[in-house]
């Protein structure tokens, strides 16, 4: 066996970069917005000016440029320009609650595209430093079912309101008096789904690092105006809300949800952690896969590396390799002297079978789970081979061995000898809406097409193009 | 040339000051912000009335709104991360006025507690919570750090078994039904109504006095108290009075 000697930064960073389900880079930012895309790449800004930018949606650095400081901004597309808007606390944010929200436009996002240019700030809505709530932590939503634009914003101080602007100019409707949504929670955020409008918000404390309890609730109503309900009924202005996501993965105080639609069948949720203990308990950006359940939002958990069971949502039958089946011991097993001793029978080890085993490539198939060997696949973030957006590239081998699955230019599956880091070997998973999961090949060898693992039977796995209406487009990762 | 201990003060002072800045809701200023020093309009209305001798019942969802409330304690606060059961525990059992556990003081009656002379103010919510933070600042008092205590008279037609106390309220605070105590409410909290609630309690037929004290560091206080029936229905056919 042939060791490699690694110095304890590159075993730190190795150990940092398959064990994060946080974003990589510099990841580091507070009161994020929700994530834009502009000239090919994504966005998110944050609390005292700039943000983030990231090629791919995995690695993140700063350099995202927004003036006017102030505090916890949102983004939102319309049309071919960008809206931007945040607020500014006139009495400090230390001190009074006489805030401002303000809004501008830009054509791009980019600081680096031509068409980069702020339009001057206009105020929005703004509190007096009195009365029952504080003018900050704005979210912005374009109601799909009619092009209004609303924008909802506040803090603990009092109630959290909701405006109209106008999608054209970006400023408040002529007129409009601000409305009273909910209470007891800030950085609140508006999204629509399927005949529901959720008002999502923050509880609990900010700003202690590992000691903040903030998470992330949600109410929903039929109308954006309201009356916002939790699952049992419980008005958010009197403080109801049900749990989106909260403290996990050594990752601590979610915040300032936001929502990101990546296509049928997979959204995103950003937000930011309070300290993420893996990165010296800074607070950083949170991408994870927003799921759907019963009508209600809750977030999924990043993929974690693991041996699992690719289960096929189709049949429940698991992806495997097309080998000889290796029999265990067997035969009829009950009509047995209850006299004899019990005693336990190992499980078939990759020992006992691989020698049975092709050396070139294998196909792959799919059938009835038996937790053999070669039904075991190894799944582990590739180091430095980039990612998507909220998640690295994955190999996935057999167990024990250096297999790799791999798809093929005839949109097939094969598993190779060897894993080489080349792109057809790289996999995206991301969590769809329902809990299942969609595996993708980074790419198809000699196609722009981009296809999904796929049933084509219930034993014959293929790559084909992604359906979220069909489970043969989906998959489970099995423990066992 | 700045020594390494002035650089190091310098240093915790600069992230003090850089964290401190998103703690508004969390921290109280270090000085009143000059819009609120010079509110010369200050006032419990319209967060409160004065409460009346006139025949009160729960509200629709059967919230309590008429309660004596005492002028805040100045406290020293500086988190709410503080409200740890036996924090609270030792908060809510010193000594502050005579007879805090028993008495049903009059609208007016005056208590000293330590160096202040602090009233008591027989009032009535509009909305369904009582909004501690209002009473204070509406009063020119200490709004962040501070300690209250509210007493209110439940008056039951008949005797009540397996009524739960339920209580929300921003931040920590105990309760306690006739004398016993009924719900702790420990840790930073913000007001949810129904956040906890007391074990199955049994409401006399006549008076039944409900007592609580909120704590609270940084930010607003408030709380919303109502009782539940077996069934977790609001018990709405109580009438409500101060003594």
């Amino acid at each position: 066996m042939k060791l490699k000697i690694l110095s304890t930064t590159t075993l730190f960073l190795l150990w940092l970069i398959e064990n994060a389900v946080a974003q990589i880079g510099k990841p580091f930012i507070h009161d994020p917005s929700t994530i834009a895309v502009s000239n090919g790449k994504y966005f998110t800004f944050g609390t005292f000016g700039g943000g983030l930018i990231s090629e791919d949606g995995w690695t993140w650095q700063g350099g995202a440029v927004r003036p006017g400081r102030g505090a916890a901004p949102d983004v939102l597309k319309i049309g071919d320009r960008y809206l931007v808007v945040y607020g500014a606390t006139g009495g400090g944010l230390a001190g009074g609650h006489n805030g401002k929200i303000l809004t501008m436009w830009n054509k791009s996002l980019d600081p680096e595209s031509p068409d980069f240019k702020y339009s001057e700030a206009v105020v929005v809505a703004s509190s007096d430093g009195i009365e029952d709530n504080d003018a900050i932590d704005p979210g912005l939503l374009l109601d799909p079912t009619d092009g209004r634009l609303w924008l909802s914003y506040g803090t603990y101080f009092g109630y959290i309101r909701l405006v109209e602007l106008d999608p054209k100019t970006g400023k408040r409707i002529k007129g409009n008096k601000a409305l009273n949504i909910a209470i007891d929670c800030e950085a609140s955020d508006l999204i629509y789904r399927d005949g529901w409008y959720y008002l999502l918000g923050t509880h609990g404390t900010c700003c202690d690092g590992a000691n903040s309890t903030y998470n992330i609730v949600v109410g929903r109503s039929r109308k954006v105006t309201g009356p916002y309900l939790d699952n049992i009924g419980r008005p958010m202005l009197k403080g109801g809300g049900k749990m989106v996501v909260m403290a996990g993965d050594r990752m601590i105080g979610p915040g300032h949800f936001g929502r990101f639609v990546v296509g049928d069948g997979v959204e995103k949720m950003s937000c930011h952690y309070e300290a993420d203990l893996d990165q010296g308990g800074y607070s950083v950006l949170g991408i994870r896969p927003l799921l759907w359940k019963n009508g209600w939002p809750v977030a999924g958990d990043n993929f974690k590396e693991g041996v699992y069971e690719i289960e096929s949502e189709r049949r429940g039958y698991a992806l495997e390799l097309g080998v000889d089946f290796t029999r265990m011991p067997g035969g009829m097993r009950f009509n047995r002297n209850n006299d004899e001793p019990v005693k336990p029978v190992p499980s078939q080890e990759l020992a006992d079978v691989i020698k049975t085993w092709p050396t070139g490539d294998i196909k792959v198939r799919i059938s009835d789970y038996m937790f053999r060997p070669h039904q075991k696949w190894a799944i582990s973030p590739v180091p430095n081979a980039g990612g998507y957006l909220g998640g690295p590239y994955y190999k996935i081998v057999i167990a024990g061995t250096e297999r790799a699955l791999a798809a093929t230019a005839a949109a097939e599956l094969i598993t190779v000898p060897a894993f080489t880091g080349a792109p057809e070997q790289l996999w995206r998973i991301d969590q769809l809406t329902d809990g299942t999961y969609r595996i993708m090949p980074k790419i198809v060898p000699g196609s722009k097409e981009q296809l999904a693992l796929v049933s084509a039977g219930d034993s014959t796995p293929a790559l084909g193009r992604f359906d979220k209406n069909s489970d043969n487009s989906k998959w489970n990762f099995r423990v066992h | 040339m700045m020594n390494i201990k002035y650089r190091t003060v310098l240093l915790i002072v600069t992230l003090m000051i850089l964290v401190g800045l998103r703690l508004q809701a969390q921290r109280p200023p270090a000085k009143i912000d000059s819009i609120t020093a010079n509110d010369i309009n200050r006032s419990i209305a319209p967060f409160f009335i004065p409460a009346t001798t006139l025949k009160m019942s729960p509200d629709a969802d059967g919230f309590i709104r008429r309660w004596l409330l005492l002028e805040p304690v100045n406290k020293s606060i500086r988190s709410n991360l503080v409200f740890t059961d036996s924090y609270l525990k030792k908060e809510f059992e010193t000594d502050y006025f005579p007879n805090q556990f028993t008495v049903v003081p009059k609208d007016g009656e005056i208590v000293k507690v330590g160096g202040q002379q602090l009233l008591w103010h027989a009032l009535e919510s509009p909305d369904f919570n009582v909004k501690l933070f209002r009473f204070a600042y509406g009063l020119k008092k200490q709004t962040y750090a501070v300690l209250f205590w509210a007493v209110t008279v439940v008056n039951s037609p008949r005797e009540m078994k397996n009524v739960r106390l339920a209580v929300g309220s921003n931040g920590g605070s105990a309760w306690w039904l006739n004398g016993n105590q009924a719900v702790v409410l420990d840790g930073d909290r913000r007001m949810v109504m129904d956040d906890c609630v007391s074990p199955r309690l049994t409401l006399n037929k006549g008076k039944n006095i409900i007592r609580g004290a909120v704590i609270n560091g940084p930010g607003l206080s408030d709380f919303c108290v109502r009782l539940l029936d077996e069934k977790g229905a609001p018990v709405k056919d109580l009438t409500i009075s101060l003594k």
